[in-house]
């Protein structure tokens, strides 16, 4: 574990967040073009999802795609309700913004699961390539729980144009491009691979790792403009939760029986926050709630202690309860 | 040269309600308007700027319409459903145009 923890912290992908984060402590100027870093994230979705559709092409679709993209769902639904709870517990935060902040922990962040694919590959643990899909599914029934727990206690939800509001998160231009790719990659099969490898197999690690150094400087960024905006309990929340995400990813991953990546991408999903789509969500639905409560907790807290602590300590638990190496 | 009076109507609001507020101006009755990019500012809500946001739910931008005076209310009334739980400012201003026909 700590030689996987080591080797992580010590890698490209991590240290270069870490030069993000330090810059943007320091008040460096460092920053990355907004167009350059959209271009980025758009190759780096490309490639997760046509990698995830080939390996599923290659490899074929067994009983449990189905089984996983529920228990994906559910567990994208059921984090917030065990994130409210325990918010209301060790933080002074009202119960909107409570639920605000549930929705991000239910739903993921795709970045994590790209660096947690981009650690199993280094480290040669299989995983089931429609673990992609089960991203994609996992992001928009959290923002439902959310705001079933606000319009349940006081209230204060818009309930005015859900359904747009449910139709931009459905398909907004990530899960489009993921689940696009995925589709591609999943027709096209390893002859479609051969024909764009050099472009999305090779460059893909360094590309993530100029991402997380944007990723790194706008995580310092949220550090210095979220000091004073969460007490304590809240901080605490954002370090404990991932925990608990993590722990019901596994309990979902060992019941459908996955390999030891798909149980270790399972934690990932579970223990990540989001910080893109579900922000914009709780801006239409609760705009009442200050977005650097989220944005702070989910960026700034959560965000670099899976990438540097909690990616290592998924695959290991993964492997040693999944059985693999 | 002859000029005719107008209201310039300055609505900077957050980028995901934008579609929502201009789709509300055309209900309204507006039949123009721009919209541009904010680089970023300070407000009750912080600071903020445009720059290293990986969210939409970051970002602003303004929404500016020339229109005749007498159809500030219901402008006014439009956005100001879409606008107010939000982040933003509405300013208005007098103004004069020149070719009030097309306002």
């Amino acid at each position: 574990m700590l030689e996987l923890a080591a080797a992580n912290l010590l890698s490209p992908i991590v240290l270069s967040f870490v030069l993000g984060l330090g810059a943007a402590l320091a008040r460096s100027d460092l920053s990355i073009p907004e167009a350059a870093a959209k271009a980025m994230s758009l190759y780096l979705l490309f490639a997760i999802g046509f990698k995830g559709g080939v390996s599923v092409a290659d490899h074929g679709v067994d009983g449990t795609l189905a089984l996983a993209l529920i228990g994906g769902i559910i567990l994208s639904a059921g984090l917030p309700l065990i994130a409210f709870a325990l918010l209301r517990i060790v933080s002074g935060l009202s119960p909107t913004e409570a639920a605000a902040v549930a929705a991000h922990y239910g739903s993921i962040s795709i970045v994590t699961f790209v660096a947690g694919t981009a650690v199993l590959e280094g480290r040669g643990i299989p995983s089931e390539g429609y673990m992609v899909a089960v991203a994609a599914a996992m992001e928009a029934p959290a923002i439902l729980t959310a705001l079933w727990l606000v319009a349940r206690g006081a209230g204060e939800t818009r309930s005015q144009g859900r359904g747009e509001l449910m139709h931009e998160v459905l398909l907004n231009g990530s899960i489009v491009l993921l689940i696009g790719a995925f589709v591609i990659g999943w027709i096209t099969g390893p002859a479609g691979l051969s024909e764009i490898d050099s472009f999305i197999v090779a460059p893909f690690k360094g590309v993530l790792c100029l991402f997380l150094l944007d990723m790194g400087i706008v995580a310092g960024r949220g550090m210095r403009a979220g000091r004073g905006v969460l007490d304590r309990g809240a901080l605490a929340f954002g370090l404990f939760m991932p925990l608990v995400g993590a722990a019901a990813g596994l309990a979902v991953g060992l019941a459908l029986g996955m390999m030891p990546g798909g149980v270790a991408l399972f934690m990932v999903l579970g223990a990540s926050a989001s910080y893109i789509a579900v922000p914009a969500a709780m801006r239409v639905a609760l705009p009442q709630v200050n977005p650097a409560v989220y944005l702070t907790l989910s960026l700034a807290v959560t965000f670099p202690f899976n990438l540097t602590l909690g990616l290592p300590l998924y695959v290991t638990i993964a492997s040693a309860l999944a059985g693999g190496g | 040269m002859q000029t005719h009076a107008a209201k310039r109507v300055e609505i900077t609001i957050e980028l995901i309600m934008q579609s929502r507020l201009t789709r509300a101006l055309e209900s309204a009755g507006v039949t123009g308007y721009t919209i541009l990019p904010v680089l970023g500012g300070s407000g009750r809500s912080g600071a903020w700027s445009r720059s290293g946001q990986v969210t939409r739910a970051s970002g602003m931008v303004q929404v500016i319409c020339i229109i005749r005076p007498e159809k500030l209310d219901p402008l006014l009334d439009a956005a100001f459903a879409v606008v107010e739980p939000h982040i933003g400012v509405v300013t208005v201003t007098d103004t004069q145009v020149l070719r009030a026909e097309r306002f």
